[in-house]
């Protein structure tokens, strides 16, 4: 189960992923994170953008959304948008499955995660995106399954 | 103490901004936090770093400016334990990336921590690295990195070998160094570092060919037989998504192959029992299984030919294609265009399916169903495949109408196998999506009309008919109006009919309130119904019988507000009135447009254009060897090469024709000087009329008699010159306007023959520095008694080391003539890699007598 986690977590850092958006139905952010070079202006036009055309498109359609040169593939669940940007050549469909570990894994971590958990561990939330990629995936895993390691303790005590 | 305890705790400020009503609200909290954080940084507050940092991260997600909280996760990264540690290094990647100078601090850190006795720090600092490193870093670290490669636990092996993954990405020079490390980590029994094994090895492949020569010939067997095993491998609880094993390693290891077979037959025959076997045996019920289907055809398309297996892989795809799953769909689609290089015959017997998907609900398996339309279509299933999609055309959404209608002329223009068929096809076009019809597609059509001289009488009569049908569609009526003043007659008197067509009886009034019709119409903008004035200024020579109803359309516009059509109304008119002896030699039929120079012209570059131009200039400063009046030339002869055309807009030469270059967008100057200036607007009648009329001579000869004042104003200035294009008028030297390390601006003049207070000013820009100059723009101002008209630059972009120029002509009227010279403050602005320079100054050095 373990390796199964951190194999998923792992796929992400491979995948040239330019960003992940967390998005509202209401189109407020909930997390960010940003592999590839924007300014914090071009950040902010991105994010309006996108969330312009995602929430706009009907359920039941698919999951894919060309945009400027780039993939988003997005993936509801509840009232939260995950998107991730993706270059043309990528596989698609492996990076919606990677969605869905990620809310997996905050399940997990959450126990049942809510859109009100994010926004309040929004450290936390990047922390495991941060770890999706390279850190900490292990102490993660850990902490997901029994919260008592050395290292899940100190993240406990410097989150709480 | 607890960090994130006391004070306004972290949480408590994501309550308070998220209370906030309004956006000015929410920026009074940030700024308030903002200020309370600095204040604790300036304090040098050790115990709130922490939470001062993860507010600064809230803050920064919200898009506010948080650069003073840099220095902070330095200091925190910095600090001992892990936890300041952590939280440095979480800040580090979301506050910082690798663009900001700061970084360089952080390198020594980094040494640091790679070296420290603690595993759990080591990751960090790798994490970190992963996420930010820069070339400099990249460099200073790479040793560290290496050696990390082969530590003993697998968790580090992997941080280190995705860490490399950044440095050789950042620095290929160092692959190298990683080719052994990483021959060793495809041995690996962990699947986390086998996986990132994996991935280093793909992009060592990629940067460098002896890193692919090198395992093509060591690992290739290997990576093959661990393929083979996790295909084989029976349920493993731990791996197991979906009832296939890690179907993220099968993925990484399809990835790997291609890489490795591509271009070389023998590492692809290695791979082809196991392609096959995971083509055929890999369940297709769930996403994870498709994602390995998916990412195994591309494999199969990219390695060297095999034929039973590219057979294997096509039939996946159309088994994908009549998925009910709309992602699976897709997919299949986005394959499909890649094996349409590979095997076009393959792809074409799922045509029908894919014309269904065109037709879907999803813009984006549309999108994608229209472009692999589009690249289907030869000269054999042209026919249908454009009758299916303008029938489509009909029902489409608005939005999706711009799309299909482009793709649609695309093909027509490309494959249309006779003149008939196109012209049919685009008349389709036009009266379905008129509104979404670029200009250039129109322009086309006209020139193809133009050229068609015996579907002239079927096109007109055609063009009637379907204005009947749909009068609301911009371009259409465009379309339709300019031929019903080119050849009104054709449509009254059904000259030319075609076998196939009905015959339709229409009479010259009927033509005439069209036409009106169009002028009438809310709808329309400004350039129809210009034209439609013109088409009813042909027509009034063409059909005597409606002269009278003519003169009175045209009467009734002089008082229009808008500008241009008053101004044409007032021409017109005069020449209706008062010159009947020259009216039908003014009114002829155009001249068949010349297709050749159209398409140069669309292709929007024109280095014959520009080169001739700017050559000519060199040789000529003067311009004493161009013809008399040669932009009025220009405007008739189409294949002239003198004026520089502007390369930017596609096919304004035809509106330049009709004489309705006056969309406020494009010459703004010339709409606002007209009333005030008798000179001035002189020169767009004469450009109009100039244009209707095929031989210019005629109305010179005819009208010096006399008529109205402005008439005889306006083609006097023709009747001196014309006969004796000699008179050019002195020579002038050019000068160099404007010359700086990089840029040097030279002016050559001219004079248009019989007025002597117009200068044409011919700029050429030449770039002395090694990079070359985009977004090129040149401004300038003049004191209030000249007057400047800037035509379009030749081009936008300023080529390296004065390898070619940009020109620009100028016209400056000088209402001081004789008494003041000239005088011009100027501006250009560009872009060098990237950044912005603006250069200004004043150019005072004209010669005295211009």
């Amino acid at each position: 189960m373990m390796a199964r986690i951190i194999t998923t977590l792992l796929q992400l850092y491979y995948l040239q992923i330019h960003f992940v958006l967390l998005v509202s139905r209401q189109g407020k952010v909930r997390l960010t994170k940003w592999y590839s070079a924007y300014s914090q202006k071009e950040r902010v036009k991105v994010i309006r953008e996108l969330s312009g055309i995602i929430l706009a498109r009907a359920p039941k359609l698919c999951n894919f959304v060309e945009w400027r040169g780039l993939k988003v593939v997005y993936k509801r669940y509840a009232g939260l948008y995950f998107c991730m940007c993706i270059d043309q050549d990528d596989n698609e469909l492996e990076t919606l499955d990677i969605i869905h570990h990620y809310v997996e894994i905050l399940d997990r971590y959450f126990g049942s995660v809510c859109e009100l958990d994010l926004i309040f561990n929004f450290h936390k939330g990047s922390g495991l995106i941060n770890s999706l990629r390279l850190e900490m995936q292990d102490s993660l895993v850990e902490i997901a399954k029994e919260q008592a390691s050395l290292v899940s303790s100190l993240i406990a005590q410097a989150t709480k | 103490m607890n960090p994130f305890s006391s004070g306004t705790r972290l949480r408590d400020m994501i309550r308070a901004i998220r209370a906030c009503k309004t956006a000015a609200e929410e920026r009074a909290v940030v700024r308030k936090e903002c200020a309370a954080i600095r204040a604790a940084i300036n304090d040098n507050d050790q115990d709130y770093r922490h939470r001062n940092l993860a507010k600064l991260m809230f803050i920064h997600m919200l898009g506010y400016p948080t650069h003073f909280g840099q220095m902070e996760c330095l200091k925190s990264i910095a600090s001992a334990g892990f936890p300041e540690k952590r939280i440095g290094y979480l800040g580090l990647m979301l506050l910082l990336d690798e663009r900001q100078e700061v970084l360089m601090l952080v390198t020594n850190s980094l040494k640091q921590d790679l070296n420290h006795t603690n595993q759990y720090i080591v990751g960090l600092a790798l994490c970190a690295l992963g996420n930010i490193c820069s070339a400099e870093m990249a460099r200073d670290l790479a040793p560290e990195v290496e050696r990390l490669l082969q530590f003993r636990d697998p968790n580090i092996r992997k941080k280190a070998a995705l860490c490399s993954v950044r440095i050789i990405k950042k620095v290929p020079d160092l692959a190298e160094n990683f080719i052994n490390p990483t021959a060793a980590l495809l041995k690996e029994k962990h699947h986390g570092v086998l996986i990132t094994g994996i991935q280093l090895c793909t992009d060592l492949c990629k940067v460098s060919t002896e890193a692919l020569e090198f395992f093509r010939k060591r690992c290739l067997e290997g990576l093959v037989k661990t393929l083979r095993d996790i295909v084989n491998s029976p349920y493993a609880p731990e791996y197991d998504i979906a009832g296939i094993t890690d179907p993220f390693l099968h993925i990484r290891l399809l990835r790997l192959l291609r890489v490795l077979g591509h271009g070389d037959s023998d590492a692809s025959d290695c791979m082809n029992d196991i392609l096959a076997q995971v083509a055929t045996k890999t369940e297709s019920n769930k996403n994870a299984g498709n994602a390995i289907l998916y990412e195994c055809v591309e494999t199969i398309m990219s390695i060297e030919d095999n034929g039973g297996l590219r057979v294997l892989a096509i039939n996946i795809l159309g088994r994908f294609l009549s998925n009910r799953d709309n992602n699976i769909r897709y997919v299949a689609l986005n394959m499909l265009m890649k094996a349409i290089t590979v095997d076009a015959q393959a792809v074409q017997r799922h045509r029908a399916t894919i014309l269904e998907c065109v037709k879907d609900s999803d813009a984006s398996i549309r999108k994608r169903a229209l472009e692999l339309v589009y690249l289907l279509v030869n000269e054999n299933n042209v026919k249908p495949l454009t009758k299916e999609l303008t029938e489509y055309l009909e029902v489409s959404d608005q939005e999706f109408k711009e799309d299909l209608t482009a793709k649609i002329c695309s093909i027509v223009e490309k494959f249309s196998p006779e003149k008939i068929w196109y012209i049919d096809q685009m008349l389709k076009v036009l009266s379905e999506a008129g509104n979404f019809v670029k200009d250039e597609v129109w322009h086309a059509l006209v020139v193809v009309i133009s050229n068609a001289s015996d579907l002239h009488g079927y096109t007109v009569r055609a063009l009637y008919r379907a204005l009947q049908a749909s009068a609301e569609q911009e371009s259409l009526v465009r379309v339709a109006v300019w031929c019903i003043g080119e050849y009104g007659d054709m449509l009254v008197n059904n000259v030319g009919m075609l076998n196939i067509e009905e015959p339709i009886t229409v009479t010259e009034s009927d033509a005439v309130d069209v036409v009106e019709t169009a002028i009438k119409s809310h709808s329309l903008d400004l350039t129809t119904k210009a034209m439609a004035m013109i088409a009813l200024l042909k027509l009034s020579s063409r059909f005597p019988s409606c002269s009278e109803s003519i003169k009175d359309i045209v009467v009734h516009h002089k008082g229009s507000l808008v500008l241009e059509l008053q101004q044409r109304s007032i021409e017109f008119n005069s020449i209706i009135a008062k010159h009947q002896n020259i009216r039908s030699a003014l009114v002829e039929r155009m001249p068949v447009l010349d297709e050749a120079t159209f398409s140069g012209r669309r292709a929007g570059s024109l280095p014959a254009n520009v080169s001739s131009s700017s050559g000519g200039s060199l040789n000529l400063p003067n311009g004493v060897a161009k013809p008399a009046a040669a932009p009025l030339v220009d405007l008739l002869d189409l294949s002239s090469d003198d004026a520089p055309a502007p390369s930017s807009s596609g096919g304004d030469f035809l509106q330049d024709l009709l004489g309705v270059d006056l969309s406020p967008a494009s010459v703004p100057s010339g709409m606002s000087q007209a009333p005030k200036a008798g000179t001035d607007n002189n020169i767009i009648p004469i450009a109009t009329l100039d244009g209707l009329s095929s031989p210019p001579s005629v109305p010179v000869r005819t009208t010096s008699a006399g008529g109205a004042a402005s008439m005889v104003d306006l083609l006097d200035g023709f009747v001196s010159n014309s006969p004796k294009p000699e008179d050019n008028g002195p020579a002038y030297p050019s000068v160099v306007a404007f010359e700086s390390s990089s840029l040097r601006l030279t002016f050559n003049f001219s004079k248009p023959p019989g007025t002597p207070q117009t200068t044409l000013v011919e700029a050429t820009f030449t770039n002395l520095s090694p990079n070359v100059y985009t977004d090129f723009i040149f401004q300038a101002a003049v004191p209030k008694f000249l007057q400047l008209h800037l035509d379009p630059a030749s081009s936008n972009t300023l080529p390296a080391s004065g390898n070619g120029s940009v020109t620009q002509t100028l016209r400056v009227i000088n209402s001081q003539h004789g008494k003041k010279a000239l005088v011009m403050r100027m501006r250009i602005a560009y872009k060098v890699n990237n950044k912005d320079v603006l250069e200004e100054g004043q150019i005072n050095n004209f010669p005295r007598d211009l």
